[in-house]
């Protein structure tokens, strides 16, 4: 019998890495890489002008009592058109936002505002991501919520959808 | 209307091989010769039915019909025409419809060719070839229809991922599926003699030409892939054990394995249980490496579309088919009369040595590349890297290739220690001098493992030769040829890649035009960078010219811009020479007008690949001469009967 039951071995191997992966089917997906720099301060920076009709954008113009939305997006960027109308609708609620352009070039910008609209208060240009790094970005859009004092909040990643707006505005308010 | 075509013919051959098993079942069950008779032209229907499906799949790519959801998610009207031919089976289920093509001409193939097997045993194996066909063709069907149409039809398509836009893409995928599908029949071979209960050496011939012919082309797609992924990635690396190349990695070892086995099974009647217990882990290998990248449960560098739902459905079938393989090997192996004993010292025991060590490296390869996977299951994240894989498979795999030398020259049966330890003594000298030289020339300069592999390289590149030594060469059988070409194909793909790992010098520097570097004795110029555009992408590209003594040569690394869908890749500048290989990669402009530059010097890495084609080539002559052998001796016995006619 013994010698019987041996012959199941690879079977019961089987069994359990079949069991294994089946828990890992039922894992969440995670391919979400939150930011370390959530509770942070926001790291100092300056960049450049990336539209005609706005001012460029430094990590001073932050920490000057009011929250404030940091939307990193990019012309080239197809999710970012997407959520355009959602961050209209911030900005309408009263809400200041600023932009990081990744990669870009002014006169593409100053295309994709013209197209989608422009809720920006000031927009910087990051032309090497080196500031989207620093901030902990992994991609483009993603929108930073930073408090009065400078501080980074809260991380939305990937494009704001219609639902989002409502509990954005909530934190935005929690925030002042 | 194609669309339509293609999707019925797939699911009358889904039908037909729902037929095929009924047919087998009850044909065997109630002995019913009637039913058995009609297996082969269903098996060949089938075939030729999921062919028409597949070619429809082709013409609806090659025509960029936006109206099929599949044409318009994965292919561009701007592609070139190979992409959009190769595009076909560069996404989910395009290959999926690739692999059960396949699957069905090869169940064809066993249906027209296979004669020497019990005619029991052939039915049992066109059976199970039909159950795992089904399983496929309703995966297709319910969770991954290729001819889904999109309505409205977008204006044009998403296009191809550009990493994918290479020719290697057109021959490395298939070829990998060939080679998986060869090991299915394999399985369905074990399974059908496990039935019938006749696993004997006949079994084991009638799958050894599966088996070969999965293994070479295992082994060319593995090496395509590696070259792939050296050029295109331009990270400088041939093998990055990233889950997706484990998964093709894993089938080929355990189909090493079984390629051995297999060869005592058939000359010697021994090893049966094990045999068709590796038939089994090859095959389920296969579903695993396929689970694994379908599934999307760990995370690679190759960019598959992921869908739980889809992994959900290969686990079921894994489940069913491995898990009821394993189930009648339980029940019925042990009914398996044992084989042919041998002694301790002859060629069965070391190809036995062949074996343990081989699974050995697959279970090392198959936890490190299930390890991230198990501590999540404890809520623990960790990634299992090269290190973990080069300490422990790279001692063994240097094992392993000691064997190597001495199983070819030791005797069927028994032989005698003394006698073999005779045989190594030329081998054992040119590893002794190999150590000899290289503690001389770069002690303290090459870590152990590269060392090591290039002693053993030279030993198995003499060994390999030996079993030719004192020969008649033009009687020596071809397969002997394929044995020897192989291993020595293994010497020289294990000093490629020992003398890369050892002697390779690595730059990184930013240069801007007009600079120069030296580095391995090349001077390279940096002269400008230029834009320029392809049939769908544009790149900056540098004008660069590296000279060696000899008259400059120009290199042009490129960083591409693909537009559908938006991508950004670099094309490595490559300068082969026979003694090594220069690799350029453009990087990132800086903001003083510098740009970023990586220069590798790689001595010998070429032989790497050629040693890759070297062992699928010498599978190949071992498979002609096996096949060839098998039809001299069946005309021979046919002449014999005449002959003995004439006396009557």
């Amino acid at each position: 019998m013994k010698g019987k039951l041996i012959l199941w071995l690879p079977f019961a191997v089987f069994a359990a890495f079949a069991a294994l992966f089946a828990s890992g089917l039922l894992q969440p997906d995670d391919r979400v890489i939150a930011s370390k720099m959530v509770g942070q301060p926001l790291p100092a920076f300056a960049l450049p002008q990336a539209a005609s009709d706005r001012p460029p954008l430094a990590s001073s113009e932050f920490a000057k009592g009011k929250p404030r939305l940091l939307n990193i997006f990019a012309s080239w960027c197809v999710p970012c058109a997407a959520e355009s109308p959602q961050l209209m609708a911030l900005s309408n609620a009263g809400i200041p936002i600023d932009g990081i352009a990744i990669r870009d070039a002014r006169a593409d910008v100053d295309d994709f505002l013209l197209r989608y609209g422009n809720p920006y208060s000031h927009i910087g240009l990051d032309a090497q991501s080196s500031v989207q790094i620093a901030l902990g970005s992994s991609g483009v859009p993603e929108t930073f919520l930073i408090d009065g004092q400078g501080k980074i909040l809260h991380q939305h990643i990937g494009d704001i959808r219609d639902d989002d707006v409502p509990g954005l505005i909530d934190m935005w308010k929690k925030a002042q | 209307m194609i669309a339509e075509l293609g999707l019925a013919a797939l699911w009358m051959a889904a039908a037909l091989a729902l037929l095929q098993l009924l047919l087998v079942g009850f044909g065997l069950v109630q002995k019913r010769d009637g039913l058995l008779a009609g297996v082969r032209p269903v098996a060949v229907a089938q075939a030729g039915l999921c062919a028409l499906s597949f070619v429809a799949l082709i013409a609806l790519f090659l025509r960029t019909d936006m109206s099929v959801l599949l044409v318009a998610t994965n292919s561009h009207s701007a592609k070139p025409w190979l992409y959009k031919f190769a595009g076909t089976w560069g996404n989910h289920e395009g290959s999926m419809l690739l692999w059960v093509t396949v699957m069905g001409v090869a169940g064809a193939g066993v249906a027209l060719l296979e004669r020497a097997l019990r005619r029991d045993t052939h039915m049992a194996t066109l059976g199970a070839q039909a159950a795992i066909s089904l399983g496929f063709y309703a995966f297709l069907l319910f969770s991954s229809n290729p001819f889904e149409r999109l309505n409205p039809a977008p204006r044009d398509g998403q296009g191809l991922n550009p990493l994918l836009q290479d020719p290697g893409l057109a021959f490395h995928p298939p070829t990998l599926y060939f080679g998986y599908v060869g090991l299915s029949v394999a399985f369905s071979f074990a399974v059908g003699a496990l039935m019938t209960r006749t696993v004997d050496a006949a079994f084991a011939r009638a799958m050894r030409p599966w088996v070969l012919g999965a293994w070479v082309l295992l082994t060319l797609g593995i090496t395509a892939g590696s070259y792939w992924a050296y050029y295109e990635l331009g990270w400088g690396g041939w093998w990055f054990w990233d889950p997706v190349e484990n998964a093709s990695l894993m089938p080929w070892l355990a189909a090493t394995a079984l390629l051995h086995s297999v060869t005592v099974l058939a000359t010697r009647d021994a090893l049966r249980a094990w045999t068709v217990m590796l038939a089994v882990v090859a095959f389920s290998m296969s579903m695993v490496g396929t689970f694994l990248v379908r599934s999307g449960i760990l995370t690679s560098v190759h960019a598959f579309a992921v869908d739980p739902q889809r992994g959900s459905f290969i686990l079921a079938l894994l489940a069913l088919y491995i898990g009821g393989a394993l189930a009648l090997f339980g029940a019925r192996v042990g009914t398996v009369r044992e084989g042919k004993q041998f002694e301790a010292m002859s060629r069965e025991t070391l190809l036995v040595v062949n074996n343990l060590l081989l699974t050995v490296i697959l279970g090392v390869v198959l936890i490190g590349t299930l390890y991230p996977l198990m501590t999540e299951a404890f809520g623990h994240k960790v990634s299992v890297g090269p290190p973990y894989f080069n300490r422990i498979a790279g001692p063994i795999a240097l094992v392993l290739m000691l064997a190597m030398i001495i199983g070819p020259l030791t005797r069927w049966r028994r032989d005698s220690a003394g006698v073999v330890a005779g045989r190594l003594l030329w081998p054992v000298l040119v590893m002794l001098s190999l150590v000899a030289l290289l503690a001389v020339l770069f002690w303290g300069k090459i870590s152990a493992l590269p060392f090591l592999g290039l002693v053993v390289a030279g030993g198995v590149a003499l060994g390999s030769l030996m079993p030719l030594a004192k020969r008649n060469l033009r009687r020596t059988p071809l397969f002997t040829y394929g044995m020897v070409l192989a291993h020595l194909g293994c010497a020289v793909s294990l000093a490629g890649m020992a003398a890369d790992s050892a002697f390779t010098t690595e730059k990184l520097i930013a240069m801007k035009p007009g600079d120069r570097v030296e580095t391995a004795g090349w001077t390279i110029a940096f002269d400008r960078v230029m834009p320029i555009a392809g049939d769908n992408w544009t790149a900056m590209q540098a004008d660069m010219t590296a000279s060696r003594g000899a008259a400059p040569v120009a290199l042009h690394p490129q960083n591409r811009f693909f537009s559908e869908p938006p991508t950004a890749t670099t094309e490595a500048a490559l300068l082969t020479r026979w003694n090594g290989q220069l690799y350029v990669v453009l990087g990132d402009a800086l903001d003083d007008g510098r740009w970023q530059m990586r220069i590798w010097w790689k001595p010998f890495v070429t032989l790497i690949w050629y040693g890759g084609f070297m062992i699928a080539l010498g599978g190949t002559l071992a498979l002609v001469g096996r096949e060839r052998r098998g039809w001299m001796l069946k005309l021979r016995k046919l002449h014999a009967r005449e002959f003995a006619g004439e006396f009557e």
